[in-house]
């Protein structure tokens, strides 16, 4: 089967076509920020966003807009974005599962229970307070969930860390909702965080995460040929000589840097990982050196439209681009499902 | 006619083959059968007013004293019996939707039909401020309808499990983002209603819901048992099985109706009690040890969930806290299959 899908890619994914379409890609990714700077309950012109950011006059009322609120939405959502796309992607590679997202490793799982208890026990409702949480949270859920995963005999195979991570999904999120339904101060502020959203947090918690998202995206984007040779299959991975423990332990670590800080930022946003890289894959072909960097490209699309749409569409109030960004990914998910003859990943 | 014999004999061979452990999954039937019976008793005897073993056997049999007839026909049994019916039907759909899709992942709870149930559930509740039974109902109605969607969205000559998985998930995201949005704006107090009707649990069970859901499981069971055999032979690959002369894509029509349908008319009355369809068939297998289908200690492994999760539910825990057994069932599942895997001695065997 890997051959043919080796020889399937030669036909469909030239080298040329490749790069041509990340160029695209890039392009929209640039329109699309672009329009997150512009749009909103004050749309504003270009023009009006270029003075902004190069010439701000602190008296302008849309100047302050956009360098407050619009900015630090766009930054958020362009790294998040590429998180959660470049994890969903090494997630898919490493379990070869098409259905898993980040948040089959227990991240988005540990970093909500983390939250829960961090509202349930100190009475921190501001979400820049929750990050430290939601990313000890998310590490210690991934490390829970690979260390089983690789107790057992055989390692962390695929169908062991899917069955674990979803396993230890269900338990925690009992957990949560145990600690919800039985406290409701608890519940009403939970409940805006749980669905995800890039506004509230400043460039000051971007900051302080770029690091582990910069590591992340490194680890990420230089693993591709690993999971190259890992999706031939483990036997065939081992006899070509790779280290199968050590590759899937690095791709564990990139998950959980890009996603527990995805996490801590923005909230568990799901659907970003599991859909880009269905996306891409059409367009690429098996090999994970380009799914990869397709994705850290168009991941930020799906979120900034999301975030964009959310704006606009319930005037004058907004819905959290978490909510719109599965409302909007099924149906192309659906599509692409529907278009490509799948041989599976 | 002599092809269908042929067909048919052919496939009872094939059928045959991945059955070798029989004696261990009868061994496995027995005590998990014996632990139903015991975790049912306890749960029947136990309680604010606690029975003796004898006066439940007496109350059981119809000699018992008017009190203790009370407690354990009007407040007990109900629970325990819906328990029994849901869990197995929880189970018996998880195991089907996992073979019929080869995909451990794809229980209801992951590929949107639970949400779907939740959604409409949720709907009826913070938006129409309904209760009880126009609850079950509308749960029940969207259940089938998001079932009914994915299929169709995923026919494409024929449906493909790895279509109508990945759709599913697609859906289930859908979903779950369209209650992120009932939930962020309902009032908070009709939402902790709705999260507990999606926790779901088998308190305040009816002798009505209970003949229901039974009349359903068993219409449904039986078409399951019959068709079983003819899983084991899609499990070679619809390939091979269309060569055993199989009609692949009726056989999978008929069976994830029956799943679909005994997965919606459980969560109708109980809620999607959290993880009994996901983790029942995997702990089953991994105890029979086997790749095969092993349907009826799913079955009973889904049994024995929901009555000690209702059980710690009640009772077990600190204070006066009661809490619906949806929650336990997470609590307990989880961890047990968490520690078969991690005690699996062959990596990676099929679950």
């Amino acid at each position: 089967m890997a051959t043919a899908l080796v020889a399937a890619s030669a036909v469909r994914a030239s080298p040329l076509r490749r790069r041509v379409g990340l160029l695209v890609a890039v392009l929209v990714l640039l329109v699309v920020v672009g329009a997150s700077l512009c749009l909103g309950t004050r749309a504003t012109s270009l023009d009006g966003v270029l003075g902004a950011l190069f010439a701000p006059q602190p008296d302008n009322n849309d100047h302050l807009v956009i360098r407050e609120l619009r900015v630090p939405r766009t930054v958020i959502g362009l790294v998040v974005g590429s998180a959660l796309a470049l994890a969903g992607t090494v997630m898919q590679g490493i379990t070869r599962n098409p259905l898993a997202d980040p948040g089959l490793l227990g991240v988005n799982a540990g970093a909500s229970l983390f939250v829960v208890l961090a509202i349930a026990l100190f009475g921190i409702t501001d979400p820049g307070g929750y990050i430290w949480f939601a990313f000890a949270g998310a590490a210690a859920a991934a490390a829970v969930v690979y260390a089983i995963g690789a107790l057992g005999r055989g390692g962390a195979t695929p169908v062991k860390l899917a069955l674990g991570g979803t396993a230890l999904t269900a338990g925690i999120t009992s957990i949560i909702t145990l600690l919800l339904i039985t406290d409701i101060d608890t519940l009403s502020s939970y409940r805006f965080w749980s669905v995800g959203s890039l506004v509230n947090r400043d460039l000051e918690t971007v900051s302080v995460l770029l690091p582990f998202l910069v590591l992340g995206a490194a680890l990420a984007l230089s693993i591709g040929p690993t999971l190259n040779v890992l999706s031939l299959g483990d036997d065939l991975a081992r006899g070509l000589g790779q280290r199968i423990g050590l590759s899937r332990g690095l791709a564990a670590a990139a998950i959980v840097l890009l996603c527990g800080a995805a996490t801590a930022l923005a909230g568990p946003i799901v659907f970003v990982g599991l859909v880009i890289p269905h996306l891409v894959r059409p367009i690429t072909g098996p090999d994970y050196r380009w799914i990869l960097a397709y994705s850290a490209v168009l991941g930020p699309v799906l979120l900034l439209t999301a975030d964009i749409i959310g704006r606009l569409i319930s005037y004058p109030g907004e819905i959290e681009a978490g909510i719109i960004v599965a409302m909007i990914g099924a149906p192309v998910l659906v599509a692409i499902v529907r278009r490509s003859n799948l041989a599976g990943i | 006619m002599t092809s269908m014999m042929r067909a048919d004999a052919s496939l009872r061979a094939a059928a045959a083959v991945p059955r070798r452990s029989t004696p261990k999954e009868l061994w496995v039937i027995g005590i998990l059968v014996l632990l139903v019976v015991a975790v049912a008793c306890v749960s029947l005897a136990v309680g604010a007013y606690t029975l003796s073993v004898a006066d439940l056997v007496t109350t059981l049999l119809g000699q018992g004293a008017r009190g203790d007839t009370v407690i354990v026909f009007r407040l007990r049994l109900p629970r325990v019996a819906l328990g029994i019916l849901t869990g197995a039907a929880f189970a018996v759909a998880g195991a089907l939707f996992q073979t019929l899709l080869r995909n451990s992942l794809a229980s209801p709870d992951i590929i949107g039909i639970s949400q779907g149930a939740s959604v409409s559930a949720a709907t009826a509740i913070l938006i129409f401020g309904a209760s009880g039974f126009v609850v079950s109902l509308s749960a029940f109605g969207g259940a089938l309808a998001v079932a009914a969607a994915i299929y169709l969205l995923s026919w494409r000559n024929g449906v493909s499990g790895y279509r109508f998985v990945l759709i599913g998930v697609g859906a289930a995201f859908f979903l779950q983002s369209v209650l992120g949005y009932l939930l962020t704006r309902g009032d908070v107090r009709e939402v902790s209603q709705a999260l507990v009707w999606m926790v779901g649990g088998v308190g305040g069970a009816q002798w009505s819901e209970i003949v229901v859901v039974a009349c359903a499981l068993a219409l449904l069971l039986p078409v399951v048992a019959a068709l079983a055999p003819r899983l084991r032979v899609l499990q070679l690959g619809d390939d091979a099985a269309g060569g055993l002369g199989v009609t692949v894509e009726r056989t999978r029509v008929l069976l994830l109706v029956a799943a679909v349908a005994l997965c919606a008319v459980a969560t109708a009355f109980v809620g999607p009690i959290a993880f009994v369809a996901f983790v029942s068939a995997p702990i089953a297998r991994r105890i029979v040890g086997t790749g095969s289908l092993a349907l009826i200690p799913s079955a009973l492994v889904g049994i024995l969930l929901v009555l000690s999760a209702d059980f710690v539910a009640q009772h077990a825990l600190p204070g006066e806290l009661q809490v619906p057994a949806g929650i336990i069932t997470g609590i307990i599942g989880a961890p047990y299959l968490l520690w078969l895997l991690a005690t699996a001695d062959r990596g990676g065997r099929g679950a």
